[in-house]
């Protein structure tokens, strides 16, 4: 009886994960998602306690305890930091499943259970959550800058790389050939965790939306894994959607850099390309903030280019004055985002929600396209890549074939930046030299005040009057 | 271990596979870093497994294993479904507060 009760409550908690992230598909609904993720985890737990192997509850309470009080101050990060906890929770997650796999192959080779199947399915637990471990420790350490962000490589990368796997996956085959020949154990939990590393070493800071996307595929493969060394129904499921929404966010963020899986993770982008911007200095035209409020002013419609720049300047709030001006004055502001603004998948987004910009006002790349020949005035803060013509025109560009926003078809351009230098990637931008572009230059933070100032200035100006 | 089980375990695989492509391809790209903390709460369901060993205590070994697994899992949920909540309640409607 108490095993179906269990079985119950596993299967109503499936249903709710799938709900919860069925109600995500929508702002309006996104909470009640939350909700019906934490039902579900409960009923799971609660079913598990039910077990009549669980004898010992003191200790969990204390490691319960100590979980909390570990994750109730990951969750106050600053939104600039989610992309840092949410590889940390990868790493947890990779942990979790690689000491399972651990506990359970000590525990059957002592009860002589291992079967063929039980010992690939640790093979693979452990293999997948100790690379999944270390690889988004090095990946959380890359996004707080605590470990240099440029790539770091070092001769025969590549080869050294996957001989280190392929010797950790003939070490699995080995096991699995031989499940009592324990001393293949330690050898692959070893190279998991240095192939874990060894992954991200070579992986840049521009690549690092792709980075968190395929390593939370992998923490959901490791659960699965897991719920196949515990022949558990739930752990499979939970896994697969998991494994499914890394898998389909990391192919986002591939198409929106035109980079494919090989490239980001054999790639070593974003050092070899510092060479090609020695290039001459076209002219530019520049601008005073007070001549950027008035163009914005005059505008019926403007679009503004957020970048990681922005964040990184801490103006998302000033933005949103600027937004509140221009749009007390009838002009319709939308946002254009582009999907590799943040550090993560859809980062941009939630920092512009923090600064109380309403989501309606932020709007895709692909949708916002097609209105720019119409839009008066484009205003990019912080970004540079993601409005590079040159990825539509140059096939000499190595941004050649990425999907930007097309900034330069509107009437008119302003681009805060604080110099000429080339950005991130270190390639020239037609943009800044184009003949509609009037570049602002300056900190993104203190223009952006000047032209809220300036815009708030004339407003009083007009009310006086 | 049954063949069978095996089976209905790689059935549960694809179909959850499937059902999991299909509801992420729907979910609003507004919310992607939502979902990304939302899923990893989720994923933490590792709880269920990591419970079991700690709990039923055969080896210091496997139970000290498990409850590190333990305390890692309701680090993601506690932390996963906290955050993932902070963040929607940012995202607003025009006018509405």
């Amino acid at each position: 009886m108490q095993d179906v009760i269990t079985q119950v409550s596993y299967l109503i908690a499936a249903a709710l994960f799938v709900f919860s992230l069925r109600w995500l598909n929508r702002p309006t609904t996104a909470r009640r998602g939350v909700a019906a993720g934490v039902a579900g985890m409960l009923a799971a737990v609660f079913g598990t306690l039910l077990h009549p192997e669980i004898v010992n509850f003191t200790w969990i309470a204390v490691a319960v305890l100590v979980g909390t009080a570990i994750g109730i101050p990951l969750s106050r990060v600053p939104l600039t930091a989610v992309p840092q906890r949410t590889a940390l929770s990868h790493a947890f997650g990779g942990l979790a499943a690689g000491l399972v796999g651990t506990a359970k192959y000590q525990l059957w080779l002592g009860e002589g259970e291992l079967t063929p199947f039980r010992t690939s399915a640790i093979a693979i637990e452990v293999l997948l959550g100790f690379l999944t471990f270390t690889g988004s420790l090095m990946a959380a350490g890359k996004l707080q800058e605590v470990i240099p962000t440029r790539p770091i490589t070092y001769p025969k990368q590549n080869v050294i790389n996957l001989s280190l796997l392929g010797i950790a996956i003939a070490s699995g085959i080995g096991l699995v050939l031989n499940p009592e020949n324990w001393m293949l154990f330690p050898v692959i939990v070893a190279l998991s965790l240095l192939f874990g590393v060894l992954l991200i070493l070579p992986i840049g800071g521009a690549d690092m939306p792709t980075v968190i996307s395929l390593l939370n595929s992998y923490a959901g493969l490791a659960a699965v894994a897991m719920g196949f060394v515990l022949e558990n129904k739930l752990l499979i499921t939970a896994g697969a959607l998991d494994g499914a929404s890394g898998f389909i966010l990391s192919v986002i963020m591939c198409r929106a850099m035109n980079r494919s899986f090989a490239n980001v993770l054999f790639g070593a982008f974003g050092q070899v390309q510092a060479a090609a911007a020695q290039g001459e200095q076209k002219a530019v035209k520049s601008a005073t903030a007070i001549d950027a409020a008035d163009y914005l002013a005059n505008a019926n419609s403007a679009v503004i280019v957020p970048g990681y720049g922005l964040a990184v300047a801490q103006a998302q709030h000033r933005v949103r004055e600027v937004y509140d001006q221009l749009t007390r004055r009838g002009v319709t502001v939308r946002f254009a985002i582009h999907p590799v603004a943040g550090r993560m998948p859809g980062h941009m987004n939630v920092l512009l929600a923090e600064a109380d910009i309403p989501y309606e006002a932020l709007v895709e790349m692909d949708e916002i396209n097609g209105d720019m020949p119409q839009c008066d005035v484009c205003l990019v803060v912080g970004a540079n890549d993601v409005v590079n013509p040159a990825a539509r025109s140059d096939r000499s560009s190595p941004i050649y074939g990425m999907p930007i926003i097309d900034a330069d078809k509107a009437r008119v351009v302003l681009a805060i930046k604080r110099t000429m230098n080339p950005g991130f990637a270190g390639i020239d931008n037609a943009l800044y030299s184009a003949d509609n572009t009037l570049m602002v230059f300056g900190d993104a933070k203190a223009v952006l005040s000047d032209i809220a100032g300036a815009l708030r200035a004339e407003q009083e100006g007009q009310a006086a009057a | 271990m049954h063949e069978l089980d095996l089976f209905s375990m790689l059935f549960v695989l694809v179909l959850a596979t499937f059902v999991g492509f299909q509801v992420i391809q729907n979910v609003s790209r507004l919310l992607h870093t939502p979902l990304m903390s939302l899923t990893n709460a989720i994923s933490a369901i590792a709880i269920v497994g990591s419970l079991i060993i700690a709990g039923e205590q055969k080896t210091t070994f496997s139970m000290l294993l498990g409850l590190v697994a333990v305390a890692a899992s309701v680090t993601n949920i506690v932390s996963g479904f906290l955050i993932t909540d902070r963040m929607l309640k940012m995202f607003r409607e025009k006018g509405g507060k």
